[in-house]
């Protein structure tokens, strides 16, 4: 075989090495458990705004919002597979891996990125699309380009687009955003810090050996420890909000204050947490905890609304 | 790791069987998915038109 036909094969015409991706790697280039999150909040969001949506512009909307969540993590991978490759959490990624090509898992985010926000705009509402276009371009670019690796506060401005998912949902169904929405927003950007910063704790050492400035790493672990319980006691008060302004019942309030309660004694134990205790059983329990804690939070409101 | 994606034939070098069964399968996700988007546009507008699909000045 010529060499320019075999070096075309071989590299593509891109220069880049072609891989042999399979479906699945590009589903999870998608970030399925992420979006399954994003998914959810969203829906409620959705619901639990005072204007009804159709079904089917319903599903659009959260197809749209799923896959612009997909197509903002499949970005994120292409951007950070540099730092993927060193963390053993994170090496079996597709890209780090080499199963798909960066290139490849650039253009597959970009395409979907437009695309989702495209068809959120035209068949739903353009609001409901201009947030998801900021959500994408917050978390690809405010986050994972500049924050991850400038500043330990990286998750606490970061964590402001894996919480717009909700809004966008109350954005689809009214065509605004109100203070209602925002306090959903709120809600999710005060889990995000204690939540990553949990499993920071006991994965330090990958952060550090990737060079990630993550709080345990920069700030040390005492002070990751008390932020935590410090973000864990706003977030309990944050999340009876919606009881407190008409939102929810208050069924929802005493639900809330419970699953809060427990957040905070989780934390608690995470501030007292043994320096010798190397597993860090709480930070484990608590990271845990938070997947429950905000899955089952929004279930109670969902319910909550359902039965109003 | 990093698949198989060539392999030695007696044509020369070739794609692997694994690469031309990943690209296959990868075709088809495309197709069903175009074919869902399709679908998604159809029903969003009978939803968006209603009755008045038909009664629409050209």
């Amino acid at each position: 075989m010529a060499y320019i036909e075999r070096r075309q094969i071989e590299t593509g015409h891109h220069g880049e090495p072609v891989r042999a991706g399979a479906v699945g790697d590009y589903f999870a280039l998608l970030k399925p458990r992420v979006m399954s999150l994003v998914v959810f909040t969203a829906f409620v969001g959705m619901v639990v705004a005072p204007v009804g949506i159709h079904p089917v512009i319903g599903l659009t909307a959260l197809l749209c919002i799923s896959v612009g969540a997909g197509a903002a993590g499949a970005l994120n991978m292409w951007y950070d597979a540099d730092i993927d490759r060193i963390m053993q959490r994170t090496r079996m990624r597709p890209v780090p891996a080499g199963r798909i090509a960066a290139g490849e898992a650039l253009a597959f985010g970009a395409i979907l990125s437009v695309g989702s926000v495209a068809i959120l705009g035209l068949l739903v509402n353009w609001v409901a699309g201009a947030l998801l276009a900021f959500t994408i371009f917050f978390y690809v670019v405010v986050y994972t380009m500049w924050l991850k690796r400038l500043t330990p506060q990286n998750i606490v401005i970061g964590g402001a687009a894996g919480s717009l998912p909700p809004v966008i949902g109350w954005a689809s169904a009214t065509g605004t955003v109100s203070f209602e929405s925002l306090i959903l927003f709120l809600i999710i950007f005060l889990w995000t810090p204690p939540h990553f910063w949990a499993l920071s704790l006991y994965k330090a050492g990958d952060y550090a050996k990737a060079g990630v400035p993550m709080l345990p790493v920069v700030a040390g672990l005492a002070a990751t420890r008390r932020q935590i319980l410090i973000y864990a006691l706003v977030l309990a008060v944050a999340s009876v909000l919606p009881a407190l302004i008409g939102m929810a019942t208050p069924i929802y309030g005493i639900a809330a204050a419970l699953l809060g309660a427990i957040f905070v004694a989780l934390a608690w134990r995470v501030y007292r947490m043994d320096e010798a205790d190397k597993f860090m059983r709480p930070a484990r329990q608590l990271f845990a905890y938070s997947l429950l804690y905000l899955l089952l939070l929004f279930l109670v409101l969902l319910v909550d609304r359902g039965t109003q | 790791m990093s698949r198989e994606v060539f392999a030695m034939t007696n044509d020369g070098l070739r794609p692997s069987e694994e690469y031309r069964r990943h690209q296959r399968s990868r075709s088809i996700a495309i197709a069903l998915v175009l074919a869902g988007l399709v679908a998604l546009f159809y029903f969003v507008t009978i939803v968006k038109l209603g009755p008045g699909i038909i009664d629409r000045p050209l």
